[in-house]
């Protein structure tokens, strides 16, 4: 049995660098693409690291590219655990912002340090309200998650774009002939504290803070529990007297929360106004999607999806420079990306055979041991 | 090919049949000869249904030869196999509901080609039907029908597709007594007619009544190999089985019921498909007592299970210890003092893909010390865990391992660790040695004892009516969702029983 001990170790080794490995997988199938596109492939990814990671601001680029797929990726960790999946993390970002953004364009001469977390706070509820209705509709009304957070999306961008062409449009932008659907920039005291001279903000440090919480929320809290153990099985959770149902709405509120966080996060640190394209990702920079792809990479594990969204924070900010630099569309990262997500899950398949082995081989050792004592049990009965 | 057939149905040969890991087939020979009952006997896992899958087609052993009529023969798929005349009546059925008998057995064939003249293929059923004695009526639908008369179906698609050697798998594990009975005379009228049997059991009785020759598999290998049936000792069937002699009744202590714990009165509730499962039923449960259920499955146990432990919703009153528990959430029950061995192992009884310790804590993961109303004290739940696998002797690795690495026995040793511990008033358990080993079977169910004699209302719900008689004080027959009989387990009269499973008899309680 030590001898299994010992083997599953470096079995769950090799299962926690696998993500690793069909990251470089991806990469060397973009690399061939590269070549067909007539670059160097070797001066791209020199480019593209030199994009993300180069200098001070670069890096500090990639930490805020990174800093809403970590949020919305905890939000995921959090819902896939408790088996409902969330595809409304574009939207539910949007209707945090939205929130933060009225509450601080209603109230411009509060104190920063009183502004600041009340808007941090809207957006998380914001999100929650958003990813709370899919979740009250499945729970009570089984209605697919899936379908009705996609849905979801759309209802927030068109909210957006009305709210932000009419009543929260710039007066500036409303007294003009061709108006620009955009809110007036937000009291730069609002603005959140910079961490170094760079475009680096406060919002990183509460990614980072959160995903801890989130560790602890799965793995040490009973709501943590109960989310996981729906999760697993809905059936054994109602016998033992969970309510499958709360769960349920929970864990989308939840993740509906930490996407409406990262909305708030990303107007009070970066853009410090909201404004519309017409489409979601003019806004979000499709992060509702990427933040599923970075817990996915991260293997659901909150402490896992803080280097995943680095990772993709990275990619995303080099793709810029190997642009420039190269003359490849940048397109090209995006394929790269979507490579990442399927060599990740197809290697999840690879990783489920070998437990299967591992499995196999362990219950013929136990099996192999002689059972515990038969004899001692039928004299117990039988006295 | 003109001489006189041979006088083997099938030979098989240093049959080895590997999976990862397991060497579920280790050099087994096992000859059929034409016009036999070929009993095959083994616990479960000892590699029987493995065997008799690659003579099938459906597993392709690493060595060793099968030859069928003497010439030898190598499986790819199940195809392979009927073309040559073997058929496999399998444990679970594999019909569809929704279409009529004659449309089962006719599914997958060329032959209609593409107009479906049914009247003409029902009549060649009857036919059939009349040669073997397998009564069903071939325009009715697979859900209109009984278990057994669906059993009947999937040996009459063997028979239509040719098949002169039939394995059955474990084909008395769903029947009724007087069903068993019927399948018993079946199985001789097409042994008569030619056919050759092979019959898959771990049911000592029905091996010896019905089959000519056995073999006896033990973890893969042969411990006896095509042996006469006459003579042969029910005892010596178990040790050749089990390795080791087996102490069969397990002794209940003479012991008075106390007051009543469980009241279940004129309750009634509908099935998943909104058909009436329970109608107007009414049972009581008394301190240190064991309520044995008896009936066919599908007769209202499931939901009588549900009822009582607030899975279900039903009409009428139920009490625990004088309180309404009917209908309320399943957490009332619980905290009512209702423990629950569910039928469903994996499937309700646990989470499998959470750990040991986790589906341990299941039910009193806020409870001191292991947690409270916010937070769960991981350690306080591991070191829990860990005294209940040292206490109920749960083999597996650590407490860390999944729940679904662990063997039936020990999965189900975990369940009952963790419901036993809530220190039950009331514990509902169903089909609780249901598939598990005879060693396996033997601690569960001296488990099961030891609650009763701590004080416990048991409520047994299982189909095995050996185990029932062993371990009730009293034994209520379930049929058709109504309490037929209730009578003392001591000197129960085991036909009587069968008559009310199958709603011939009834008995004033």
């Amino acid at each position: 049995m030590e001898k299994w001990l010992r083997s599953e170790s470096v079995s769950k080794l090799a299962d926690a660098l696998l993500p690793v490995f069909a990251a470089l997988a991806a990469l060397a199938v973009g690399a061939l693409m590269l070549l067909v596109l007539g670059a160097n492939p070797f001066e791209a990814f020199g480019a593209l690291l030199d994009g993300a990671f180069g200098s001070a601001n670069s890096l500090a680029d990639t930490v805020v590219k990174a800093t809403p797929l970590l949020l919305i990726g905890l939000g995921i960790c959090i819902s896939f655990r408790g088996n409902v999946i969330n595809i409304g993390g574009e939207g539910q970002m949007i209707i945090g912002a939205l929130l933060a953004t009225a509450l601080g364009l209603a109230f411009p001469d509060w104190p920063g340090i009183v502004m600041i977390p009340l808007a941090m706070l809207a957006g998380f509820v914001g999100g929650a309200f958003w990813g709370g209705i899919p979740g009250a509709l499945k729970a009570y009304f089984n209605v697919n998650e899936i379908l009705s957070t996609i849905m979801m999306n759309a209802i927030a961008v068109q909210l957006m774009n009305f709210l932000l062409s009419g009543p929260m449009i710039d007066p500036v932008q409303a007294a003009k002939a061709s108006q620009i659907p955009q809110t007036a920039r937000l009291s730069t005291s609002f603005d959140l504290p910079r961490l170094i001279p760079t475009r680096l903000h406060l919002g990183a440090g509460i990614a980072v803070l959160l995903a801890i919480l989130v560790y602890i929320l799965l793995w040490r809290t009973t709501i943590g529990y109960r989310i996981r153990a729906v999760g697993q099985n809905r059936f054994a959770s109602r016998y033992a007297g969970i309510d499958v149902k709360r769960q349920i709405v929970l864990a989308l509120l939840l993740s509906g929360a930490f996407a409406g966080l990262a909305g708030a996060i990303q107007v009070f640190g970066i853009n410090h106004r909201m404004i519309t394209d017409g489409s979601a990702t003019g806004f979000t920079g499709n992060a509702g999607f990427n933040g599923i792809v970075a817990a996915l990479f991260g293997q659901l594990n909150p402490i896992g999806t803080i280097p995943a969204a680095f990772f993709f924070g990275a990619l995303l900010v080099g793709a810029n420079k190997l642009q420039r630099v190269m003359q490849v569309p940048s397109a090209l990262i995006t394929t790269i990306n979507g490579l990442v997500v399927v060599f990740v899950v197809s290697s999840e398949k690879w990783r489920k055979t070998r437990e299967q082995k591992r499995l196999t081989d362990m219950m013929a050792e136990i099996d192999g041991d002689p059972p515990p004592n038969p004899e001692k049990a039928v004299k117990e009965v039988g006295s | 090919m003109n001489q006189s057939p041979p006088t083997n149905a099938v030979e098989m040969q240093n049959i080895v049949i590997r999976f990862p890991g397991v060497l579920a087939n280790d050099n087994v020979n096992l000859t059929l000869k034409r016009g036999e009952i070929h009993a095959l006997l083994g616990e479960n896992g000892a590699g029987k249904s493995t065997l008799m899958n690659s003579l099938a087609g459906l597993y392709k052993p690493v060595s060793g030869t099968i030859k069928v009529h003497g010439e030898q023969v190598s499986f790819n798929s199940p195809k392979d196999a009927i073309a040559k005349g073997i058929g496999m009546v399998h444990q679970h059925f594999m019909l569809v509901p929704t279409q009529t008998v004659t449309e089962n057995i006719l599914l997958g064939l060329n032959e209609p080609k593409f107009f479906m003249n049914m009247p003409k293929y029902d009549q060649k059923i009857r036919d059939l039907q009349d040669q073997f004695g397998l009564r069903v009526d071939p325009t009715a639908k697979i859900w209109q029908l009984s278990v057994g008369e669906q059993q009947r179906v999937e040996i009459l698609k063997t028979l239509y597709r040719g098949a002169n050697i039939l394995i059955m798998d474990e084909p008395t594990a769903v029947l009724a007594p007087q069903e068993i009975d019927e399948l018993m005379d079946t199985m001789k009228a097409m042994v008569d007619q030619g056919k050759s049997i092979v019959f898959i059991s771990h049911k000592l009785h029905e091996v010896t009544t019905v089959a000519d020759r056995l073999t006896v598999l033990r973890r893969g290998v042969a411990t006896a190999e095509g042996i006469d049936i006459e003579g042969i000792t029910g005892e010596k069937l178990a040790e050749l089985m089990v390795g080791r002699k087996v102490i069969f009744s397990v002794k209940k202590k003479p012991q008075v019921p106390g007051d009543v714990v469980l009241e279940v009165m004129d309750v009634s509730a509908e099935n998943n498909k909104g058909v009436p499962a329970l109608k107007n039923l009414s049972l009581s449960v008394h301190q240190g007592e064991i309520l044995g259920i008896a009936g066919v499955a599908g007769n209202g146990q499931s939901e009588l299970a549900e009822v009582i432990t607030g899975l279900r919703k039903c009409s009428g009153s139920i009490k625990i210890n004088g309180k309404e528990v009917a209908n309320q959430e399943p957490r009332k029950a619980i905290l009512s003092g209702v423990s629950h061995i569910p039928e469903d192992r994996t499937g309700v009884g646990s989470a499998p893909n959470m750990t040991i310790t986790e589906n341990t804590i299941m039910k009193n993961y806020r409870d001191d010390p292991i947690g409270n109303r916010w937070g769960i004290n991981f350690t306080a739940a591991q070191s829990h865990a860990r005294d209940l696998k040292e206490a109920y002797e749960i083999l597996a690795p650590s407490v860390r391992t999944q729940a679904r690495k662990l063997s039936g026995g020990n999965l189900q040793k975990v369940i009952l660790a963790r419901e036993i511990t809530t220190n039950p008033a009331l514990m509902v358990a169903m089909q609780p040695t249901r598939g598990l080993d005879v060693g396996a079977i033997e601690s569960i169910q001296h488990l099961l004892l030891e609650q009763r004699e701590s004080g416990t209302a048991l409520l047994l719900i299982s189909e095995e009516l050996d185990e029932l008689l062993t371990l009730s004080d009293r034994i209520a027959v379930i049929y058709e969702g109504e309490i037929v009989g209730i009578i003392e387990a001591e000197g129960a009269d085991i036909n009587e029983i069968g008559l009310m499973m199958t709603g011939t008899k009834r008995s004033v309680a």
